[in-house]
């Protein structure tokens, strides 16, 4: 006799732990090499500023709104810097998480508690969904609005929605839904390479390449 | 089975005070997760039921779930439970040996036709009858003439519910549970390596007092009373998963301190048991309580379960080869990307024609 529970979430941590993690990092490395050999014409012109400084400081600027950019969107800025460290929170601060990264890398920090993660876990589908509302509301963004965007929303909220749900025990049974939030962040790992995701890794590079252009021309970024 | 003395009988050459037996019935009721007014129905039918027959069949396993019922609770229940029921058939407890013992199997299967109770450990192997055998009768073919004048059947501990540690891959003896192979019996799994001895006897005693049918069972067969919850929802170090305080190693200051054994690959956030309120030895300890995590061993195929000290959240595959591999891959189709854009730049930038403001008026 088995238990279909446990065959699934032995596949989420064998087959398909190992599926997503090639194809995350294989797609990540594809698309960073790719964007790095592809290169920029060479300016000859001589610089008239620094555009080494600039760049570097505009990957730490661009995170700070622009003057008058908060009150004329306060849930695009709001909600995006709830989202962001609230899933960092969640993710790096979950005592199963730490043990997931010191397996994977080897490196161990101190848990938070279970009343942080969860409000950070909390905060963060709210503010999502604040995210969402916005692009249904605004007409521009719901034109600018893709598949690819409702995908990334989705995608981003269901690991929350289920690591709350399993580690609470709100519904399911708790080996099925270790399975399926384990699956759902599968999902986001095989999506990442590919979609709008991948700006978490590619923000930095394309933050200091415009900062280095306006370095370069003497302006401040 | 009707010329066997009742348990008041019973009681009194075994010295236990009628106050002693309350206990008990009281201790059952609360185990079986029954109200403390069904107590007294508990006394009254282990009092007056005639005593069953029970066959119990050891087949692929270590013994070890007699050594745990041998050591239920207290000498007395011990007495209590081996004279409620008439123990017709057990090879490890039983004064018979050779042919004398299967004619007690035999004799208590005709005696008791259609109703007496089978209780089965170990797995049964049908990779090779011979693989294990009772006075040459292979373990399936007397489980399967045994099971036919069954009432029901009770499968203890994990190897005769789910096929246990001989079911582990690559399972040599193709062991397989009491239900991979009896399909028309009830049949109510106690797994556990081995099980909990009070929740064996509660479960007999259940049996005995309400019927099969009070035994409410979930989808792997296991009486929800005992299994209903996992032992992390229960155990006492809950608090400090909660808190994010983790033992690191088996003799750190975490492991000193009493904190959530999680990180050390304990299983009780997906094992369902009563391991952390019944407790072993008279409520002594478990498990977690001495120091070690929870293997997991109610549940089926826990040997295999991607190690008993990797965390539930750690990947159980051969990632890491996987992780280099595309490394490597998406790299090389990293260049080979970034070269192919090159090329097409290239190409673009020689076929680039420059126009001035002529040639577009004639073009137009």
């Amino acid at each position: 006799m088995n238990n279909p529970y446990f065959d699934l979430l032995m596949w989420a941590r064998g087959p398909g732990f190992d599926i997503a993690l090639t194809i995350l990092i294989g797609g990540i490395l594809l698309r960073v090499v790719e964007i790095v050999v592809l290169g920029r014409k060479k300016d000859l012109a001589k610089p008239k500023g620094s555009p080494v400084s600039q760049g570097i400081k505009t990957i730490f600027t661009r995170s700070v709104p622009r003057k008058g950019m908060m009150k004329d969107a306060p849930v695009t800025y709001i909600g995006g810097y709830v989202f962001h460290i609230g899933f960092f929170i969640a993710f790096f601060f979950l005592g199963a998480h730490i043990a997931l990264v010191d397996d994977l890398i080897g490196l161990n920090w101190p848990a938070a508690n279970k009343a942080l993660i969860e409000t950070a876990a909390a905060a963060s589908v709210i503010a999502l969904l604040a995210l969402a509302w916005t692009r249904v509301k605004d007409p521009v963004r719901r034109a600018l609005t893709r598949f690819d965007d409702w995908l990334v929303l989705v995608l981003s909220g269901l690991p929350l929605v289920t690591g709350y749900v399993a580690v609470n025990q709100i519904f399911g049974d708790p080996t099925l839904m270790m399975a399926v939030h384990i699956l759902s962040a599968e999902l986001l790992m095989i999506a990442f390479p590919f979609t709008k995701l991948m700006h978490a890794v590619t923000f930095a590079m394309a933050r200091y390449y415009n900062g280095s252009i306006q370095g370069r021309k003497g302006a401040e970024s | 089975m009707a010329d066997k003395p009742l348990l008041p009988d019973l009681m009194k050459a075994h010295g236990i005070s009628r106050r002693g037996f309350l206990k008990y019935c009281a201790t059952l009721t609360s185990a079986m997760a029954l109200p403390p007014m069904l107590a007294p129905k508990v006394a009254h039918a282990l009092e007056t039921t005639a005593r069953p027959s029970v066959i119990w069949l050891s087949f692929q396993e270590c013994t070890g779930c007699t050594e745990a019922i041998t050591r239920s609770h207290a000498p007395t229940i011990e007495d209590l439970i081996f004279n409620v029921i008439s123990l017709d058939y057990h090879h490890t407890l039983q004064a018979a040996s050779g042919d004398a013992a299967e004619h007690a199997r035999e004799q208590a299967m005709k005696d008791n036709w259609g109703n007496y109770l089978v209780v089965v450990d170990g797995s049964i192997p049908i990779g090779n009858p011979g693989y294990s055998t009772i006075a040459g009768i292979s373990n399936l073919d007397m489980l399967k003439e045994t099971a036919e004048g069954a009432a029901a059947i009770v499968a203890v501990g994990t190897c005769a519910a789910y096929g246990g540690i001989p079911h582990a891959d690559p399972n040599p003896t193709g062991a397989v549970s009491v239900s991979d192979i009896i399909t028309d019996k009830p049949i109510i799994n106690v797994p556990g390596c081995p099980p909990i001895p009070i929740v064996m006897t509660s479960v007999l005693a259940q049996f005995l007092t309400f019927g099969l049918e009070s035994i409410e069972v979930d989808k792997l067969g296991r009486p929800k009373a005992f299994f209903g919850e996992t032992i992390h929802d229960r155990c006492y170090r809950r608090p400090f998963y909660d808190k994010g305080l983790f033992a690191e190693g088996f003799d750190d200051e975490g492991a000193r301190e009493g904190w959530c054994l999680y990180k050390l690959g304990c299983k009780g956030p997906t094992t369902r048991s009563v391991c952390a309120t019944v407790k072993w030895n008279n409520g002594t300890s478990f498990p977690i309580q001495a120091g070690h995590g929870c293997l997991g061993c109610t549940e089926p195929d826990f040997w295999d379960n991607g190690g008993f000290y990797k965390p539930l959240s750690v990947p159980a595959g051969e990632y890491r080869k996987l992780g280099l591999a595309a490394v490597a891959g998406g790299a090389a189709l990293g260049v080979a990307g970034g070269a192919v854009g090159r090329a097409n730049k290239a190409r673009a930038a020689r076929a680039h024609e420059t126009v001035d403001a002529h040639d577009l008026e004639k073009k137009t």
